[in-house]
């Protein structure tokens, strides 16, 4: 009888998951167990160029029923999986018979956090296909956008809102944005970047609670003040979705907990994928969960590795890659960056309209990058990485590159 | 045998390709991707498409 990979969550961990699985040969059954009605579809441009109407939906559709028939990859969409019966080896559905699987593949995601003001129409969350389309169809109504948390996900929609010509306002209790992840010179960078784009900024100072209705809201803030706004976007953040694995039994700690190979650490033919999985990283002896899309393709090929090849698995040690596209900026973060690590910059955004932050944990060895419109640094430091090299080699490579060109400010 | 090809209006480089595949994929100058070798040999197949999957633009494609 045939072997059955059954993998939950159908989007870009579940999908890579299943196609890297056919390339490693796997000549099982897999079958595609999704939550949404929708045909797989990819979330980064959901904030990018989808919600500027540059790109289509059918653009973004990561398998369509075509693909999948040549792949033999069974599509179950539409109904959520509820619980695993980890001894009968069975995951239940709702509304559907349970599903009899050898290998099981967790790769349910995460959600928005939740709006903790409310959730009537017109304050919206930005993570699935149907939450860009409505926030489409707000932002085409014209009218005052208040953006509350300037994280990666709110500054994004905040640029693109502010090209299609809305005016915005972001709102974020961080008075530097982006200093969790990034230093204080770099995180007030960011803020520059959204004021000269003509985004106005409310920084260090919170939302205690929205009244009104869509078209007329009123944020009441913790200065004081208070905001007016036609439409309402709150990214604040996700929370993974492991609430119905938790009670099957197995591990959950804010993510599905799993050794170095990705396997549950209580049921070793159970595997997690992308911003769900929460597992141990080798080489940095820590438990990580990373919400960022080349995680989650690059653990998917890693799982369909260790499915086909369970006698001698590969541990998964990436390291960590994130772009984000806002107003002309293209940011992509390498490795490990902020916090308690030293830093180097060079280059600066308005002298070379270009900057790269070097980040080392040790003092010595590069442990990570924050890299602004420079693709050649971007390069040398993912390579860098890889190969061990340290902050002054980098920078002894990167400075004679530097030429000044001005940024462009619109 | 199998070519990569590359679609080099739509690359953004991202630089995943050539983190995957580092012997088929370069950068140049202004960050657009540059193919080293097209060809790929079936035994370095699943490689080059799990590289070329990585891009998340979908600019690269193995193509029999
Ligand atoms: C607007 C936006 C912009 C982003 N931009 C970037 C970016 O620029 N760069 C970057 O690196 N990352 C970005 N990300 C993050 C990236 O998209 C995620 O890391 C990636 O989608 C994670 O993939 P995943 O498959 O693990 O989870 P998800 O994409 O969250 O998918 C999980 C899937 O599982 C389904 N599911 C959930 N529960 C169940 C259940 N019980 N049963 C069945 N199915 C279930 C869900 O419906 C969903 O389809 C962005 C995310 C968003 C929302
Ligand atoms: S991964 Fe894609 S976008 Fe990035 S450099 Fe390669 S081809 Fe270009």
């Amino acid at each position: 009888m045939d072997t059955v990979t059954v993998i939950v969550g159908s989007s870009i961990g579940g999908v890579r998951t299943a196609q890297s699985l056919r390339l490693e040969g796997y000549e099982g059954r897999i079958v595609l167990v999704g939550e949404e009605e929708e045909l797989p579809y990819d979330k980064p441009p959901l904030s990018k160029s989808v919600l500027a109407g540059t790109a289509t939906e059918a653009s973004i559709c990561l398998l369509n029923r075509d693909q999948a028939e040549e792949s033999g990859i069974e599509l179950e969409l539409g109904h959520p999986a509820i619980g695993i019966d980890i001894a009968g080896n069975l995951l239940q559905r709702q509304g559907r018979e349970a599903l009899h699987f050898d290998n099981l593949v967790i790769a349910t995601g995460a959600s928005a956090r939740p709006s903790p003001w409310g959730h009537r129409s017109g304050i919206h969350v930005l993570r699935t296909l149907g939450d860009g389309r409505s926030l489409r169809a707000d932002l085409a109504k014209g009218g005052q956008l208040a953006v509350v948390g300037a994280g990666f996900i709110g500054a994004e929609a905040a640029a693109t809102a502010r090209a299609l010509g809305l005016e915005v306002t972001v709102v974020d209790p961080l008075p530097i944005p982006m200093s969790r992840i990034f230093n204080a010179e770099v995180g007030q960078w960011f803020g520059d970047l959204h004021r000269s784009n003509g985004v106005t900024t409310i920084f260090g100072t919170g939302v205690e609670a929205i009244d009104g209705e869509q078209g007329s809201f009123t944020l009441r803030l913790t200065n004081g003040q208070n905001l007016e706004a036609a439409t309402v976007l709150v990214g604040i953040g996700a929370v993974p979705n492991d609430a119905w694995i938790s009670s099957s039994g197995l591990l959950v700690d804010n993510g599905l907990v799993l050794d170095e190979y990705c396997r549950a650490v209580d049921a070793a033919h159970i595997y997690g994928v992308g911003d769900v999985a929460r597992w141990r990283h080798q080489k940095y002896g820590e438990d990580m969960r990373i919400e960022h899309w080349t995680n989650a393709v690059e653990q998917a090929a890693c799982v369909a590795y260790n499915i086909t090849h369970p006698e001698n698995p590969r541990a998964y040690t990436p390291v960590e890659y994130v772009w984000s596209d806002q107003h002309d900026w293209k940011i992509q973060v390498v490795g490990r960056v902020g916090g308690k690590a030293e830093h180097a910059i060079i280059g600066h955004p308005e002298v070379h309209g270009r900057f790269a932050a070097l980040y080392t944990v040790d003092g010595t060895n590069l442990s990570g990058a924050a890299i602004v419109n420079w693709p050649k640094a971007l390069l040398a430091c993912r390579r860098g990485m890889g190969a061990g090299i340290t902050v002054q080699e980098l920078r002894q490579k990167l400075e004679p590159m530097l030429t000044p060109q001005p940024l462009r400010t619109s | 045998m199998p070519v990569v090809k590359a679609d080099l209006a739509a690359c953004q480089g991202y630089a995943n390709c050539v983190v995957g595949a580092a012997d088929y994929f370069d950068l140049d100058d202004d960050g657009i991707v540059v193919l080293l070798k097209t060809e790929v040999p079936e035994a370095e197949r699943a490689r080059v498409v799990e590289a070329a999957r990585s891009c998340p633009v979908s600019a690269l494609i193995v193509e029999d």
